[in-house]
C-alpha cells in the first residue's frame, strides 16, 4: 500500500480495495517502525489521523467519492494546525499548540485528507539541509549519512521513504524544490500568492509560498487544485483564477519552446548533474519540445539579493517571539531587557540568529540603501530577466541544484557555502514565478532533480511537462533501498 | 566595511539576542563572511532601477469595516508563559 | 536676551472605525482586558494583516479637509522596536509614502486674527496596547485591546510660536476630526493625543534650536502648561550655559513639569522598511472626488459663513462653529428667531453658562434649540422683556415646558396697553408723592438720577411685565407735566 502514489490511492479507495483506516494504520505503523532512523516527523497525530480516516470511510460508504477523500498526507511543521503542536522546528515554539488552522491545511482537511502529523524542517525554514532543526536533522533515505535538503526536509524524507504518499512544504528560496531533487521527488513551488499564506509561519514574507512534495506531477496537480486560490485573509493572495491542472497533464509537448539559461550551466554545476539535465533535454525533445539558449544576466547576484531581503524580512518577522504572549520564556527574567535577551537567545538556533543579525544589519541606519534597497533593485533586474525571457520561451529548464546532497555536518560551519547551493532555486522566489523539480537521474545512488520554471500562474505548464516526462521515464518511481 | 565586535554587539542588542562572548566572536566571523558574499552585488549597476518589494506588484485589497472576531482570550492565553486577571505579565516596565 | 519659540505638534487621532486597522476585532474602549485581542492582534505565528477600508477613507477625508496632496499610492512600513505592548515587535506605520501629504489649516487666534498652519503630512498607523503598572506581583500587565486600533498621525510644520497658538491649532484639528466624524475626540480615553516638539532660539536667529519632544499630552490645558514649562526650562538651561539635548520628555501634570524618559534614551534605530505583508495602497482619483462631494461643511467654512451671513465677529463665529453640534444648535436658534445677534448673545451667554454650570455638552442641553429660538421670538415681538426672558429660560431649563407655556402659566406676558400702564404709573406716583415733588424741584442733572427710581418702582409694581420702553416714555410725560 505504501508504494502507491496519491492518485493510485485515490483510485483504490474509490474501488474499495482497502479502507482509509487500513491505509492509515499501515502508514502509522511504518512511521513508528522506520522514522526513528530518519527523523522526518516532529509530531505524529495517531489518534486524530485514525479519527479522520474513520470519518472518511464513513463518508465513502455513504456514497461520497471525492478524489482526495481519505488520502493521508502530512504537513510541514510551520503550518498552523489547531490543537496540534506547531513548532517550526524551533525551541521557542516547542510548546506551541496552534490555536487555529492554516488555510492550506484547512482546505485539505475539508476535501477529506487525513493528516498523519507534522514534519521536520529547518528551524523557521531557514536552511537548506534540515540540519538547523531544534529536533535534529532528518536523514536522506537514499543515504542516511546525507542531508535530504531543506528547509522542507521532513516533508521530503517522509514521502521518499514512503511513510506518507505526499506532503505540504514551503519554498522561500528553494525549500521544496531542492529537497525534492535530493530525495527523488516531484516538488512544486507555485507562483507567489497562488496558495494563501494565512497560517503559514512567516520566514520571508515576500518569498514564502506553500507547495507540495509527492511522487509525481499528477499527485502535485491534485493537491494544488485543492489548495490554490484567493484567500481574503492574505493581502498578498492572488486574485487570479485557478486553472484545471489535471486537464493540462495530458496535453502533448509539441511546439513547446523551452529556454536553457546559460547561467544555469556555469562551472559551479557538478558536470554529472549537467549530464542528467542533458539527458532530460533529449527526452523532452523526443516528446516534441524545442530548446533555445537564453540568458538571465542578473542571475549570478540572486543569492546575494535573496539573503539580504529574506534575512531583513525574517529579522522582523521573528521579533514577535519575545516570550510574552506565547513561546519560550527564560527562567526568572530580572527585567524586561533580560526577558527579551535571554528568551530569544535561548529560543533560536545558530542559523536563525545569524539571519536575524544579517537582516538587522541590512536594515540599519546607514546600510539600508547599500543592502536592502540595492537588493530590491537587483530583485527587479532578476524579475525583468525572467519577464523578457518568457517573451520568447514557454518554460525554462535547468538543474535544481549545483551539487548532490552533502554529508550531514559537512557544511554546518560554512554557512556561505550552504547559501551558494541555492543559486538555482532562489531566482524563482525573487521573481515570484512558479517552479518544479522532478527526478531525472541518479548519480552514485543519489537522486538528481531537473528544474522547470514557468511564467506567473502557469503551474499547469510545469505539471504538463513533468507529467509527460514521467510517462516516459521511471526516475520518479524509484524507492530507496530498505523503504 | 568589515564588522567589528562592537558592531555585532550593537546588532545583537537591536535584535534583542543576548549573545554571549563566544557567540559574539563566532557571529562576527560568520557575519563578515556572509556580508562578503553579499557585497558581490555592489558591483551591479542599478542606476534608475525601481526597487521591487513584492513580486506580484498588485495593489492592497481593502477589508470592509465589519467585526469578524469574537473573544477567545482564554484559549489564547493558555499559550502564554504568564497571565493574571486576563493580562499578559512581563517584568516591571519603567518609563 | 530675547527668545523665540518654535513648536510643532504630532497629533494622534484614533479613527472612529468599528474594527482595527488590520484585523476584524472591535475597537471598543473599556472592555475586559485582552477580550478584543484576536490572533492577528496578538501576532500569532502565521497571521497576516488586511487593511480596513474605513481607515483609508477617513484618512482621505482628513486629507481633503486640509486641502492636502493625496498621492495615488501610499505604503505601509514596519517600524521595528521591542516593547511588550507591541505584539509583532514592530509597529505597522507609514514612513516615506504617507497617505496624506502637505496640507494646511487656518486657525482663529484669540486676538481675532487668522493663522495658516501647514500640515507636513498625516499617516495611518496602528496603536499599541497598554501597559498597566499596578502591581501584579511586581510585574507589569499588558492589555492588547487597543493594539491595532487605527491612528491618524497628523504632523504639523514647526510653525507655532507659543503655547496658546499650539493649543488653538490642536483645538482646530480636534474640531475638524469631529466634524468629519473620523474621531470621537475623547481625550480622556486617549482617542486624541498630542506630542509637542518644542525648541527655543534667540530672536532673529534663523537656525532652529535643539528640540525636545513631550510625549502623549492628553488635554488642551496640559498642552499649554507642558509647552510653557518646557520653554521656560530650555531658556533657563541655555542661559545658565547649558545645552538642550534632543530627547523625549514626559509631562507630569501633578508636578507641572516635564522629565526625561530614561528608558528611551538609547538611540533607537527603527529600521523602517516596506511591510512585505501589505501591498501599496492605491487611492483612485474617483474615490477622492466621491469623498469630496460627501464632505460636510468644515469648521473654517462654517466660521466664514457665520461671519459673512450673520455679521458675527471672528471670535463669536469660531466659538459657535467649534463643534458641529454647537453650530447646528446655533443655526436652529437663529433660524427660529431670525435674529443672529440675539441668537448669538443667548447661545454664547445664558446657554453656555448653563451648560458650563451643569457640566453638560451641547447635545445634552436641557433647553432645545427650538425652545430657545421660540423664546427669542417672544422677546422680539415684545411679549416678554429680556429680563423676564431670563426667568423663562430658567423655567425651560427646569423642564417646565416651552416659552409660550411658561409665559402663559406664570402670566409673564408683557403689559403694552398704555391705559393700563398709565393707571399703574399714576398709582406709583401717588404713593411716592414726596419723591415726585423732589423730582420736579430738581435740576436736569439730578432728575436723571431720580428717574431711575421711578422706573424701578414702576417695574416692581408691574412685576416686571410692563413694557420698559412704554414705562419710560409715559413716566417722563407724567413727571414732566
Amino acid at each position: 500500500m505504501h508504494q502507491l502514489t496519491l492518485t493510485d490511492i485515490s483510485k483504490a479507495l474509490a474501488a474499495k480495495q482497502f479502507s482509509a483506516r487500513e491505509l492509515t494504520t499501515h502508514l502509522l505503523a511504518r512511521i513508528e517502525q522506520l522514522d526513528p532512523q530518519l527523523n522526518s516527523f516532529i509530531t505524529v497525530s495517531k489518534e486524530s489521523a485514525l479519527q479522520q480516516a474513520d470519518a472518511a470511510d464513513e463518508l465513502r460508504s455513504s456514497g461520497i467519492n471525492a478524489p482526495l477523500l481519505g488520502l493521508p498526507i502530512a504537513h510541514k511543521d510551520l503550518f498552523c494546525t489547531e490543537g496540534v503542536r506547531t513548532s517550526c522546528a524551533s525551541k521557542t515554539l516547542d510548546n506551541f499548540i496552534a490555536p487555529y488552522t492554516a488555510t492550506v491545511v484547512d482546505k485539505l482537511n475539508k476535501v477529506g485528507c487525513i493528516s498523519l502529523g507534522k514534519l521536520n524542517m529547518d528551524e523557521f525554514a531557514m536552511g537548506s539541509s534540515g540540519e538547523t532543526s531544534f529536533y535534529g536533522p532528518s536523514k536522506n533515505p537514499w543515504d542516511t549519512q546525507r542531508i535530504p535538503g531543506g528547509s522542507s526536509s521532513g516533508s521530503a524524507v517522509a514521502v521518499a521513504a514512503r511513510l506518507v504518499p505526499a506532503s505540504t512544504g514551503s519554498d522561500s528560496g528553494g525549500s521544496i524544490r531542492q529537497p525534492a531533487a535530493f530525495t527523488g521527488l516531484t516538488g512544486i513551488k507555485p507562483t507567489y500568492g497562488r496558495i494563501s499564506r494565512w497560517g503559514m509561519t512567516a520566514y520571508a514574507s515576500s518569498f514564502d509560498q506553500a507547495g507540495f512534495l509527492a511522487h509525481n506531477a499528477e499527485d502535485c496537480a491534485m493537491l494544488l487544485q485543492a489548495t490554490a486560490g484567493f484567500d481574503e485573509r492574505d493581502s498578498t493572495s492572488a486574485q487570479q483564477q485557478v486553472d484545471d491542472y489535471a486537464a493540462a497533464l495530458s496535453l502533448p509537448l509539441q511546439g513547446l519552446r523551452i529556454g536553457l539559461p546559460k547561467e544555469y550551466f556555469s562551472s559551479d554545476l557538478d558536470s554529472r548533474i549537467g549530464d542528467v539535465v542533458n539527458n532530460s533535454i533529449e527526452q523532452l525533445k523526443q516528446l516534441g519540445a524545442t530548446f533555445v539558449d537564453i540568458s538571465l544576466p542578473s542571475l549570478p547576484h540572486a543569492v546575494s539579493a535573496y539573503y539580504v531581503i529574506a534575512s531583513a524580512e525574517a529579522s522582523t518577522n521573528l521579533a514577535r517571539f519575545d516570550g510574552v504572549r506565547f513561546g519560550h520564556r527564560c527562567e526568572n527574567p530580572q527585567n524586561l531587557e533580560d526577558l527579551y535577551l535571554r528568551s530569544r537567545d535561548e529560543a533560536f538556533g545558530k542559523e536563525v540568529k545569524r539571519r536575524i543579525m544579517i537582516g538587522t544589519y541590512a536594515l540599519s541606519t546607514g546600510y539600508y540603501d547599500a543592502y536592502y534597497l540595492k537588493a530590491q533593485k537587483i530583485r527587479r533586474l532578476i524579475k525583468n530577466d525572467f519577464v523578457s525571457a518568457f517573451k520568447d520561451v514557454d518554460l525554462i529548464l535547468g538543474p535544481t541544484t549545483p551539487n548532490l546532497p552533502w554529508l550531514i555536518g559537512s557544511k554546518i560551519d560554512d554557512p556561505v557555502a550552504a547559501y551558494l547551493e541555492d543559486i538555482y532555486t532562489v531566482p524563482a522566489n525573487l521573481a515570484g514565478i512558479p517552479g518544479l523539480s522532478m527526478p531525472a537521474g541518479m548519480i552514485d545512488g543519489l537522486p538528481v532533480g531537473v528544474q522547470l520554471l514557468a511564467p506567473y500562474f502557469q503551474e499547469a505548464r510545469l505539471l504538463q511537462v513533468a507529467h509527460q516526462f514521467q510517462q516516459h521515464t521511471d526516475w520518479h518511481a524509484r524507492t530507496p533501498a530498505g523503504f | 566595511m568589515a564588522l567589528e565586535r562592537c558592531d555585532v554587539e550593537k546588532l545583537a542588542h537591536l535584535a534583542r539576542l543576548g549573545l554571549d562572548d563566544a557567540q559574539i566572536n563566532s557571529s562576527t566571523a560568520s557575519l563578515n563572511a556572509a556580508i562578503n558574499m553579499i557585497n558581490a552585488m555592489q558591483a551591479v549597476n542599478t542606476d534608475g532601477i525601481t526597487p521591487l518589494a513584492n513580486p506580484l506588484e498588485a495593489n492592497q485589497r481593502l477589508r470592509p469595516d465589519t467585526v469578524t472576531e469574537s473573544n477567545h482570550r482564554d484559549d489564547y492565553q493558555a499559550l502564554a508563559p504568564a497571565v493574571e486577571n486576563g493580562l499578559y505579565l512581563v517584568p516591571k516596565v519603567i518609563d | 536676551m530675547q527668545w523665540e519659540t518654535v513648536i510643532g505638534l504630532e497629533i494622534h487621532a484614533q479613527l472612529a472605525t468599528n474594527t482595527k486597522i488590520f484585523s476584524g476585532s472591535a475597537t471598543a474602549f473599556g472592555a475586559e482586558p485582552n477580550s478584543h485581542a484576536s490572533l492577528i492582534d496578538l501576532a500569532m505565528p502565521g497571521t497576516l494583516p488586511v487593511l480596513n477600508a474605513a481607515a483609508v477613507r477617513m484618512a482621505c477625508m482628513f486629507g481633503l479637509a486640509v486641502d492636502a496632496h493625496i498621492a495615488e499610492y501610499n505604503i505601509f512600513a514596519r517600524k521595528n522596536y521591542f516593547y511588550p505592548d507591541l505584539p509583532k515587535g514592530y509597529q505597522t506605520s507609514q514612513m516615506d509614502d504617507p497617505i496624506v501629504g502637505l496640507g494646511h489649516l487656518d486657525i482663529a487666534l484669540d486676538d481675532g486674527s487668522i493663522k495658516r498652519v501647514n500640515i507636513t503630512r498625516a499617516h495611518l498607523e496602528e496603536d499599541a496596547g497598554k501597559s498597566l503598572h499596578e502591581d501584579f506581583s511586581g510585574m507589569t500587565g499588558i492589555d492588547l485591546n487597543r493594539a491595532g486600533t487605527p491612528l491618524l498621525e497628523i504632523v504639523s510644520e514647526p510653525e507655532l510660536s507659543n503655547a496658546k497658538e499650539a493649543v488653538a491649532y490642536a483645538k482646530a484639528i480636534h474640531t475638524l476630526v469631529r466634524y468629519l466624524n473620523i474621531c470621537d475626540g475623547n481625550m480622556a480615553e486617549g482617542s486624541f493625543r498630542c506630542d509637542c516638539n518644542v525648541s527655543v532660539r534667540p530672536k532673529g536667529q534663523t537656525k532652529l534650536g535643539t528640540r525636545t519632544e513631550i510625549k502623549n499630552v492628553n488635554s488642551f490645558r496640559f498642552i499649554e502648561r507642558a509647552i510653557n514649562h518646557e520653554i521656560q526650562r530650555q531658556i533657563e538651561l541655555i542661559e545658565d550655559g547649558g545645552k538642550v539635548t534632543q530627547e523625549t520628555r514626559l509631562y507630569d501634570p501633578n508636578k507641572d513639569e516635564t522629565r526625561s524618559m530614561r528608558s528611551k534614551e538609547e538611540a533607537n534605530d527603527y529600521r523602517y522598511f516596506p511591510c512585505p505583508d501589505l501591498l501599496p495602497v492605491h487611492i483612485p482619483r474617483e474615490m477622492l472626488e466621491e469623498l469630496r462631494t460627501h464632505l460636510p461643511e468644515l469648521p473654517t467654512q462654517k466660521r466664514e459663513r457665520f461671519e459673512k451671513d450673520f455679521g458675527l465677529s471672528t471670535y463669536d463665529a469660531s466659538v459657535l462653529s467649534a463643534s458641529r453640534e454647537m453650530a447646528n444648535y446655533f443655526e436652529v436658534v437663529e433660524k427660529t428667531c431670525a435674529d443672529a445677534k440675539l441668537a448669538t448673545n443667548w447661545v454664547m451667554g445664558e446657554l453656555s453658562s448653563l451648560l458650563n454650570k451643569e457640566n453638560l455638552d451641547i447635545t445634552q442641553s436641557p433647553v432645545s434649540a427650538e425652545q430657545l429660538g421660540g423664546m427669542l421670538v417672544r422677546i422680539k415681538d415684545n411679549t416678554i422683556s429680556g429680563k423676564i426672558a431670563k426667568m423663562v429660560f430658567e423655567a425651560m431649563a427646569a423642564g417646565e415646558g416651552d416659552a409660550d407655556q411658561i409665559i402663559e402659566q406664570r402670566g409673564l406676558k408683557q403689559v403694552t396697553d398704555s391705559g393700563a400702564i398709565e393707571a399703574m404709573l399714576d398709582e406709583v406716583l401717588a404713593t411716592n408723592a414726596e419723591q415726585v415733588e423732589q423730582y420736579r424741584a430738581s435740576d436736569e442733572n439730578k432728575r436723571g438720577k431720580m428717574f431711575g427710581f421711578f422706573v424701578g418702582q414702576a417695574m416692581r409694581a408691574s412685576k416686571g411685565k410692563a413694557n420698559p420702553q412704554q414705562v419710560n416714555e409715559l413716566l417722563k410725560q407724567k413727571l414732566d407735566q
